[in-house]
């Protein structure tokens, strides 16, 4: 074990992953010998050379179609975009070649080798175009896997088990917890399964979803509860694509209640799915609407950022709100 | 159907390729580094008000960016952005224009924004978040626009408006008004997909729009030879189809001259010019960075020697415009009126929470209506943890 921070654990884990095998490339925007903006990939040109670890110019739609060709020649492409608000350029390689690289060929083809690496979400005062939370528009794609880690330790064994995933993997980092977030990781090599979720805090009252840096939110919020006498159940999704279904749904069978707490917008963001699919298998089960705590239907902003987070306070709200429903 | 000159084209006989270098583009320049024109380059066509004009502009820019630079560290200013040895592009470019063409910029083109006349207040009202800024505090440090003075507000998402300087400049030309669009961007932006299009497109259809590039080296970390293994971006303009120069970047005359004159051709003739400015960044990308860790001090202290400003300076005083007393007294004025200028916005409030709901559409539709009278009562009930606008609610 070693004390270390989620972008240590990220480091860890890409060094690890092209320890093991040398098929694992690592490419973006300044992350060959500046180790990227947010120095995630620091050390591993020096380690692994500039064949395994380099920049590429600044193109992002260039990026993952050259990612696309490399994992489809068997390569374990792992392509670095810097801010999650910059993958747009390459929206049409993901959603229409590397979602669909293996289904529209009949699996001649794939690249399932592909992690898109990413940092997300807001609470840096980056205002619109270094905050956003852009899941949703992906999990909108058949064909993606979508993963966000919430601690340094969950952030390395799911990156490693994203690079060695056969599927395509969309990787989004809280970068709000990049530095906060520290705690023990274990430095040998290991795995956190993918498609599960995360019981993060036992209660039979309400189940509180989260995911990310919101989780760290929630869970200020159920604790909160707790002095008030309710009593939340505290889930971290993990994977948002494709989600934990069994334990969501056990546990709100179990409390009769959800709230679900996410950055990105209201309207269409992934709460309404988990909404809508929670609603249909535990109807009768529920003993108020399932609640969501989100971000505005606005573009991120800045002078007013703290208003738009949907924060502690506003869970907290929530969740007395939907126990005295 | 083939371009008649591909039908017409000379035939050859043996597989003979171009070389990837056989186009080498020179630079054009008029002041040497010393600040004396060149043999042969005649500075007789820039008129001394334009000189000083631009010097004046230039000399404010480079004292904003160090001041706000220092603001930034002392914990005042979240994150601020240098144009520091760029003020020859970004100004002498300005000044070749009329004051009413449109400027499409990158981010770093403070010092253009600058020559039409945008004020230290309003310089402090965008970066503070103020309820004045005109942006309404929505976007980070550096994010500046101005409808009054035809400066497009700036995007973060690199690229996005070039493109979009060719349909500007296209609606300019149905208009009819004689105007033009100049599209600022890196050469690192010039990776992006928007670059290749944005040239296409500008030439196919016949876009009155300068694209001036400012080639300062880098990328953040990323060195021109990660960025691109041709002649630079000029090379890139001939196989589109646009006209092209190189210019010395740091040279205020030759910046000037090859912008008048690329506005003289895209305006007349109704075409796309690219202008590729060789420079320099002399500072770090952003506050959020540290060039120690990709570049050496020694290319940065080699850099100094062609400071713009000095140059330009010395060319001023030779011929008798200028003085070291005047230069102070510039100075002087320019560091008092932007302390004051930023202590007062410091001072001032930000935006009232009913922005935030604002121009997302012309008028807010229902979701937004209630989300925002949810946030109301939220901050209500919470005043302590949302300070900027719990005072202040409609
Ligand atoms: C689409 C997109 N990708 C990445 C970024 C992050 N980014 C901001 S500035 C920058 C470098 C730009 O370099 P260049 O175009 O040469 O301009 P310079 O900073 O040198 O003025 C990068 C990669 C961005 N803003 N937008
Ligand atoms: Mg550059």
């Amino acid at each position: 074990m070693a004390r270390m921070n989620l972008l240590q654990a990220l480091n860890s884990a890409l060094d690890t992953a092209m320890a093991a095998d040398e098929r694992v490339i690592c490419f973006g925007e300044d992350v060959g010998q500046f180790g990227g903006v947010f120095r995630a990939t620091s050390h591993l040109r020096d380690r692994y050379g500039n064949e395994r670890c380099f920049n590429t110019p600044l193109v992002e739609q260039g990026i993952i179609g050259f990612a696309n060709g490399l994992a489809a020649a068997g390569f374990r492409a792992v392509a670095e975009i810097q801010f999650a608000d910059y993958i747009f350029p390459a929206f049409d390689q993901i959603v229409n070649e590397t979602a669909k690289f293996r289904y529209r060929s009949g699996n001649e083809f794939n690249v399932g080798g592909l992690t898109i690496r990413s940092p997300y979400g807001g609470g840096i005062s980056g205002g619109h175009y270094h905050s956003q939370s852009p899941e949703a528009y992906f999990c909108h794609t058949p064909g993606l896997k979508v993963v966000v880690p919430s601690t340094p330790e969950n952030a390395k064994g799911l990156l490693l088990a994203s690079i060695r995933d056969p599927d395509p993997v969309l990787f989004f980092e809280p970068k709000r917890l990049y530095r906060a977030a520290v705690g023990d990781v274990p430095e040998e090599d290991y795995t956190a399964e993918l498609g599960r979720a995360e019981v993060l805090r036992e209660g039979g009252d309400v189940t509180v979803l989260a995911w990310g840096a919101q989780v760290e939110v929630v869970t200020r919020a159920a604790e909160m509860a707790a002095e008030k006498g309710i009593d939340c159940e505290v889930i971290d999704l993990r994977t948002l694509l494709p989600w934990d279904v069994e334990t969501v749904t056990r546990s709100v069978l179990k409390t009769g209640r959800l709230v679900i707490n996410h950055e990105a917008p209201r309207t269409a963001g992934f709460g309404a799915e988990l909404s809508a699919t929670v609603q249909e298998r535990c109807f009768l089960y529920l003993e108020s609407p399932i609640c969501r705590v989100t971000g505005l239907d606005t573009p991120f902003p800045l002078a007013h950022e703290r208003e738009y987070m949907p924060d502690h306070l506003k869970t907290l709200a929530a969740i007395e709100q939907t126990v005295n429903f | 159907m083939y371009a008649p000159s591909s039908v017409d084209a000379p035939r050859i006989h043996t597989p003979d390729f171009i070389t990837e270098s056989a186009l080498t583009i020179p630079i054009y320049g008029m002041l040497g580094e010393d600040g004396r024109p060149y043999e042969g380059a005649d500075p007789s066509g820039v008129a001394k008000e334009i000189v000083l004009a631009m010097h004046d502009a230039a000399v404010f820019t480079r004292l904003l960016d160090e001041r706000m630079v220092a603001a930034q560290r002392q914990g005042r200013l979240s994150f601020y952005l240098t144009a520091t040895g760029e003020e020859a592009a970004t100004v002498g470019s300005a000044a070749g224009l009329e004051p009413d063409d449109m400027i499409l910029p990158q981010y770093r083109e403070q010092g253009a924004l600058r020559y039409r006349g945008f004020t230290a207040a309003q310089f402090m009202d965008q970066l503070f978040a103020t309820e004045d800024d005109l942006g309404k505090g929505r976007q980070m440090p550096v994010h500046y626009g101005s409808r009054a003075l035809s400066y497009m507000t700036v995007s973060s998402p690199l690229a996005t408006q070039i493109p979009q300087a060719a349909g500007y400049a296209y609606g300019q030309k149905l208009a009819g008004e004689g105007r033009c669009s100049i599209c600022y961007f890196g050469e690192g932006a010039a990776s992006e997909g928007d670059f290749h299009a944005a040239l296409n497109m500008a030439a196919v259809i016949r876009c009155p729009v300068i694209f001036f590039c400012r080639n300062n080296g880098y990328a953040i970390s990323t060195p021109v030879s990660e960025q691109y293994a041709g002649d630079g971006v000029a090379a890139r303009g001939v196989g589109y189809g646009v006209r092209s120069i190189r210019v010395d970047g740091n040279d205020f005359l030759a910046v000037y001259l090859a912008t008048q004159e690329a506005r003289r051709q895209a305006v007349s003739e109704g075409v796309p010019v690219l202008i590729e400015a060789m420079t320099y960044r002399l500072g770090a990308h952003s506050t959020s960075d540290d060039p120690s860790g990709y570049r050496s001090r020694k290319e940065e202290e080699a850099w100094q020697r062609f400071d713009p400003i000095a140059r330009i300076r010395a060319f001023m005083e030779a011929q008798g415009w200028w003085d070291a007393e005047r230069d102070e007294a510039l100075r002087q004025g320019y560091r008092d009126e932007i302390l004051a200028a930023m202590k007062t916005a410091e001072a001032k409030p930000a935006p009232s929470l009913a922005r935030l709901i604002e121009d997302v559409y012309a008028a807010p539709p229902w979701n937004l209506t209630e989300q925002y009278e949810a946030l109301r009562e939220q901050v209500r009930a919470n005043p302590d943890a949302y300070p900027k606008t719990a005072g202040r609610i409609e």
